[in-house]
């Protein structure tokens, strides 16, 4: 029942801590590893950032996670390394060695976070400056402006990477009970079934990178979970002959290389959902079963009429997304019943996707309007159109009137007219702070308008990103 | 030996930062029998509190909870008036007042008895939205002003006459570290107060007058902070007293740690601005007179808020000499946070409104906004006294821009955005300048003086310690280089140590970019003194006069006769000479009479100049800040890694600032923004990719300390020029309307200024 890990090196077995207590929590009043800090506890400063490492292959490899976020059942089976750890002896390791050369510290707060944040990213080989934004999206600094940090990440990632040995990892438990508390970690998708069916009251907790607020935030324990994340069937990739299907509890960072072979627009969004502190954790069933109305991958799902699988004791079904989300944070899954399996059909030949998110911040910002079209032109017509946006509604919803007024219609030279009210049919969007509702009107109007640009205006720059 | 100073040295904690070994408060070990606090908030922006029932909270083991009728001395931590308590006193303000604190022996449990107490309140009408509350009257202090010559004649004779309106947000610090303090009771009543502040003796004043000491019975000390930016100036002394209240009453240590959201509600942020102006000119620009109104947000009471609109009211000159000026600042009312110093203090407000006129003024003539300032630039007598009173004695400024062109050949930048905009329909480039000019010295003429403590160790080593407060900002390695510089010693012997009311007393805030001038200068005068008595020591052992003797290279010398730095120390002990000293200094010339708004407030002015360019997405309002070329002056820069490091760090916060930071309340008043998830600050990839700064290095004309210049926030103000060139870029769209828009230029007021000037109502 212990929760096993390694955290810097040295074995623990942890009884006596709740399984719901954050790992920040963890390492800051237990393990009394001060050095990983608390900035935020949403999962936004990254100040908290520690690497996990889990086995791949001969190797360790090793992903930046908030511990914020993190609840300590989470970590059974890991590899845990903070700041503390790095440095062998004295002195220090490369990554911290590097960001105090270059001057990339000032008042200090957020740099054990960009530390692990450039220790996991020099795992990864060299990188160019988009890995290294990407890799720094999750961590905030207030201080430097970022110039020498993006120099000292520059720096590493040409240099070699240190050789690490291999670490056995402990073996994982299927649950984990400390005061009062009891979270389960099923290991095939018969025995998350049988005891979802038996726990309808368990929370279902797949990478928390939402609910993990609960326990963060508002300071309130799981008293019992279940977690999806250690389900064979639910963590597979598999290559269908007309379709991409994900297992619910693959992490979006371990779906990237698929998705991304597959719908590169899709996989650019994915790059784009929180941080990789986030993306190591948060999962696509996680993102479809919360069905938040700005859900980033909903809209995307949507517009590629995407499948989900249930599970239930009565066996397993497929439905379609659309009928799957009933309303804000509602839909169709059963008491007794988990997501399994998303389908996402290949897109057929002279079919494109495009998928655009606007946000006050280019990286790790919850969308304002999120559009996904699918979309095939021929003879300067419009011949299908599947359009879905988020943000816009109390879901994330096709814009089925839009699609009626653009079918069939001409698609040449001079943008399509009647937008705004077809838009305004399908959606009436609050406003929030975020933006206001006419700024989502209009927006989205426009992102169809850069729709009829990007299809026939190869030569026209159209985000400020391409630049 | 190599220099140590002029040169770049590290940050003095780099080390201990990225191995995570930096202590900061939370990360103390926790003293015996510790409590953890936590904050009881007002729900509503305007409520009288008709009733607390603090029993259910106090009934739990363990708990002590408080309120202002358990303050002993008095509850007020005002910084310049008075009326502004610790905790409610009757009445709520805004929401995420403090009314009230709990401590705990979890945070867990200090949190859940917080829940419990009970208040009824009795809600009052609120002032929510700035105009309302000009409108109404409502003021925290009188209103200022800052002027000369007859405006409105001026303004009735000129040439040309254009009037405007624009706005700008308020602004999170955002410190990565909240607000901490940690109180510790001694004996006798003393209390040890730990405290994330940059102002280490108002939070201690603040715990004496709440808990009723002497000033010395209470001791504040605080060894770095995790970012402050001005939010930890006034702000950390209500965060220290009721900490130590809570301390007081349980006689146990406590920890009052905020959680971000609670931070972001409670304590005060930039303040927001609504500016109105009124100028008249000439053909070529040159301004004849302008009127001023400038309305600041400052929130339920006045704190910092007269000097922060008085450094307004002394900024909207910015570079140029105004013959006729009426300035006039509005010190609002409204029932949210009370409003605070934040890096700039209200310079950047004031500046973005003198730059607001010269654009459209630019515009309106169809000049290029270059020539329009350069018109309008301080030059010689009598167009070199400010509105103020203060003559502008080492302008620069023409200097300045003229080495910015220089380096970034802003001709050339400005064909190549013509070419692209030329064929790009939907995305829009734009391209802007921005000159400064800073004055440097709290506006507070009193507040211009600081202590310093050094000591040096019969081995040589050195102690250092003065009242400037290290948030991140490199003052602590400044101070030591200037420290190790005047011994001739190796930077790694002197050590410096944590800010502390008991070693250095009466200090003033580490505040208004004055760090190293201030405390560097104490600092120096108090190594200078023991460097005497030692050379005069060294003198009598070589035979020389003390004048002879040298320190350089870790060595005390005099011709062909040396000591080690050690040794001469080691002597000057044996000889029963004092090897310790207090370094006192106070800024010369400056004096300022607050009740006309003249005299020379300001030692000396910095100058800096920026030109930035930015990409507009005219179909969705995003906005990428490409290329950013910078011209700052640090004089005789004591550190250039420090001060570049300052000067990045200031641009992209000020970028912040003016597009993507953006606060949001609800129709109730709460604050709808609360934590980075919602409120977004500037991440990687949103500073230019092509970004580079160039320091200036000529020594100031006055005596600073190296003739170096302060450095801290006017740099901030240069990002001023991403907003001008977001307008630059609508400007460049066909259309006849105006050009609309206000800070922070979010994705939002980006489209809808895109829509007005293509003269569209709405937004698209």
């Amino acid at each position: 029942m212990a929760i096993a890990f390694v955290l810097n090196g040295e074995s623990v077995r942890e009884a006596a801590a709740a399984p719901s207590m954050t790992v920040l929590d963890y390492l800051r009043t237990r393990a009394h590893l001060t050095g990983t800090k608390e900035g935020c506890a949403e999962g936004d400063c990254g100040a908290c950032t520690i690497a996990i490492g889990r086995a791949q292959g001969e190797g360790v490899r090793w992903q930046a996670a908030n511990a914020c976020l993190m609840l300590l059942s989470q970590l059974d089976g890991a590899l845990v390394k903070t700041v503390e750890g790095l440095a062998t002896g004295d002195g220090l390791h490369p990554v911290q060695q590097v960001l105090a050369e270059s001057d990339g510290t000032q008042c200090g707060f957020c740099t054990p976070g960009i530390v692990m944040s450039l220790y996991v990213l020099q795992q990864d080989g060299a990188p160019d400056d988009a890995a290294i934004h990407e890799a720094l999206a999750g961590n905030l600094c207030r201080c430097t402006g970022y110039r020498p940090i993006v120099d000292a990440a520059r720096a590493l990632c040409a240099a070699p990477r240190p050789s690490e040995p291999a670490v056995a990892t402990p073996r994982p438990s299927t649950a984990h009970g400390a005061l009062g508390e009891l979270h389960l970690f099923p290991d095939n998708l018969a025995d998350l079934v049988a005891l979802r069916a038996t726990h309808p009251e368990a929370v279902l907790i797949a990478g928390a990178t939402d609910l993990g607020l609960i326990a963060s935030k508002q300071r309130r324990g799981f008293p019992l979970a279940i977690s999806t994340r250690r389900v064979v069937e639910l963590k597979r990739i598999a290559h269908a002959p007309d379709a991409l299907v994900l297992g619910a509890a693959v992490t979006y960072a371990d779906a990237l290389p698929a998705v991304e072979a597959a719908f590169p627009a899709f996989g650019a969004l994915i790059r784009r959902i929180g941080s990789r502190q986030i993306r190591a954790l948060g999962t696509f069933g996680g993102n479809l079963g919360t069905a938040s109305p700005v859900g980033d991958t909903l809209p995307v799902l949507l517009a590629l009429d995407a499948q989900v699988e249930l599970a239930g004791p009565a066996g397993s079904r497929w439905m379609k997304v659309d009928d799957f989300l009933t309303g804000y944070r509602a839909t169709a899954l059963a008491p007794d019943q988990v997501i399994a399996a998303l389908r996402l059909p290949y897109l057929t030949e002279g079919e494109q996707l495009y998928v655009w998110k606007l946000s006050k911040r280019h990286d790790q910002d919850i969308s304002t309007v999120l559009a996904a079209f699918r979309v095939r032109i021929a003879d300067g017509a419009l011949v299908s159109l599947q359009a879905a946006f988020g943000g816009m509604a109390e879901r994330a919803k096709r814009a089925r009137t839009l699609e009626a007024a653009l079918i069939g219609g001409p698609w040449g030279e001079a943008a399509p007219e009647g937008i705004e009210a077809a838009l305004a049919s399908d959606f009436a969007p609050l406003s929030d702070h975020r933006a206001s509702a006419a700024y989502r009107r209009a927006a989205a109007a426009n992102l169809v308008r850069r729709l009829h640009l990007a299809t026939t205006r190869p030569d026209v720059v159209l985000e400020v990103h391409a630049l | 030996m190599s220099r140590v100073v002029h040169v770049p040295a590290r940050h003095e904690s780099a080390s201990a930062h990225v191995s995570g070994r930096a202590l900061y408060l939370d990360d103390m070990p926790e003293p015996p029998g510790l409590l953890h606090g936590a904050l009881v908030l007002s729900p509503h922006p305007h409520a009288r509190i008709v009733s607390m029932d603090l029993s259910a909270a106090r009934a739990l083991p363990g708990v002590v909870a408080v309120a202002a009728g358990d303050v002993p001395g008095v509850n007020d931590i005002a910084p310049i008036r008075s009326g502004e308590p610790a905790l409610a006193q009757g009445v709520v303000e805004y929401v995420g007042h403090p009314v009230a604190a709990v401590a705990a022996p979890t945070l867990d449990e200090a949190r859940a008895a917080a829940a419990l107490v009970k208040i009824e309140y009795e809600k009052l009408p609120a002032l929510l939205d700035l105009d309302e509350a000009i409108a109404a009257g409502a003021r925290v202090a009188p209103d200022q002003m800052v002027g000369r010559g007859d405006v409105d004649g001026a303004l009735a004779d000129a040439p040309h006459r254009i009037a405007g309106e624009v706005r700008c947000g308020g602004q999170d610090h955002f410190y990565l570290e909240g607000q901490i303090a940690i109180a510790v009771p001694g004996e006798d009543r003393d209390m040890q107060v730990y405290s994330s502040t940059q102002h280490p003796t108002e939070a201690q004043h603040g715990v004496a007058h709440v808990l009723g000491l002497p000033f010395a019975a209470v001791t504040v000390e605080v060894r770095r902070m995790g970012g402050a930016f001005g939010g930890k100036e006034s702000q950390a002394t209500i965060i220290a007293a009721i900490a130590a209240l809570l301390a007081h009453h349980a006689r146990k240590p406590v920890k009052l740690r905020l959680p971000r959201d609670v931070d972001m509600e409670a304590t005060g942020k930039r303040h927001p601005f609504r500016i109105r102006w009124d100028a008249g000119f000439d053909g070529e620009g040159r301004l004849a007179g302008l009127d001023l109104e400038l309305a600041a947000d400052c929130g339920n009471v006045a704190d910092l808020s007269p000097a922060v609109v008085s450094r307004a009211l002394c900024h909207a000159d910015n570079c140029y000499f105004i013959p006729a000026a009426r300035y006039r600042g509005l010190l609002v009312k409204t029932n949210t946070v009370s409003n605070t110093a934040f890096r700039g203090f209200g310079a950047p407000q004031g500046m973005l409104a003198i730059e607001a006129v010269m654009e459209t003024v630019a515009r309106h003539l169809g000049r290029p906004i270059e020539e329009v300032r350069a018109a309008n630039f301080y030059g010689d007598a009598p167009r070199n006294l400010t509105p103020y009173g203060q003559e502008v004695e080492d302008n620069i400024i023409a200097e300045v821009v003229a080495h910015l062109d220089g380096a970034a050949d802003l001709a050339a930048w400005r064909r190549d955005i013509a070419t692209f905009n030329a064929t790009s329909p939907i995305i829009r480039k734009g391209l802007a300048t921005m000159p400064i000019k800073f004055g440097v010295s709290f506006n507070l003429t009193t507040l211009n003086q600081a202590g310093a403590l050094v000591h040096v160790y019969t081995d040589g080593s050195v102690h250092l310690n003065h009242g400037g407060t290290e948030m991140g900002q490199g003052l602590f390695v400044k101070v030591a280089q200037v420290v190790a510089d005047a011994f001739g010693i190796p930077l790694d012997h002197v050590r410096v140590s944590a800010t502390s009311t008991a070693k250095v007393p009466n200090t003033s805030p580490t505040a208004a970019s004055s760090g190293s001038d201030l405390n560097g200068m104490a600092a120096l005068i108090a190594a200078r003194e023991i460097r005497g008595r030692m050379a005069g020591v060294a003198g009598a052992r070589f035979g020389v006069p003390a004048e002879e003797v040298v320190f350089a290279d870790g060595r005390v010398s005099a011709g062909n006769q040396s000591l080690s730095f050690s040794e001469a120390a080691r002597l000057a002990w044996q000889e029963r000479v004092q090897l310790s000293a207090a370094g006192f200094y106070r800024t010369p010339k400056i004096h300022f009479d607050l009740a006309t708004a003249q005299g020379r407030p300001f030692y000396y002015y910095t100058y800096g100049a920026a030109a930035t360019e930015v990409a507009v997405d005219t179909l969705t309002g995003d906005v990428r800040v490409l290329r950013a070329e910078i011209v700052q002056d640090c004089g005789r820069s004591l550190n250039p890694a420090i001060d570049l490091g300052q000067v990045e760090g200031a641009f992209v916060q000020g970028l912040g600032w003016l597009t993507c930071e953006e606060l949001k309340w609800d129709a109730a008043g709460r604050l709808a923004t609360r934590g980075p998830s919602t409120y977004k600050i500037p991440g990687s990839r949103d500073v230019p990719p092509d970004f580079r700064v160039h320091l200036l290095d000529r020594p100031n004309r006055e005596e600073t300390v190296l003739r170096s210049k302060a450095v801290g926030e006017p740099p901030l103000m240069l990002a001023i020029s991403v907003w001008l060139a977001i307008r630059d870029a609508i400007a460049g769209l066909a259309g006849e309307g105006p050009i609309r828009l206000d800070a922070p230029a979010t994705p939002e007021r980006v489209l809808e200024a895109v829509a007005v000037r293509r003269g569209h109502a709405g937004a698209g």
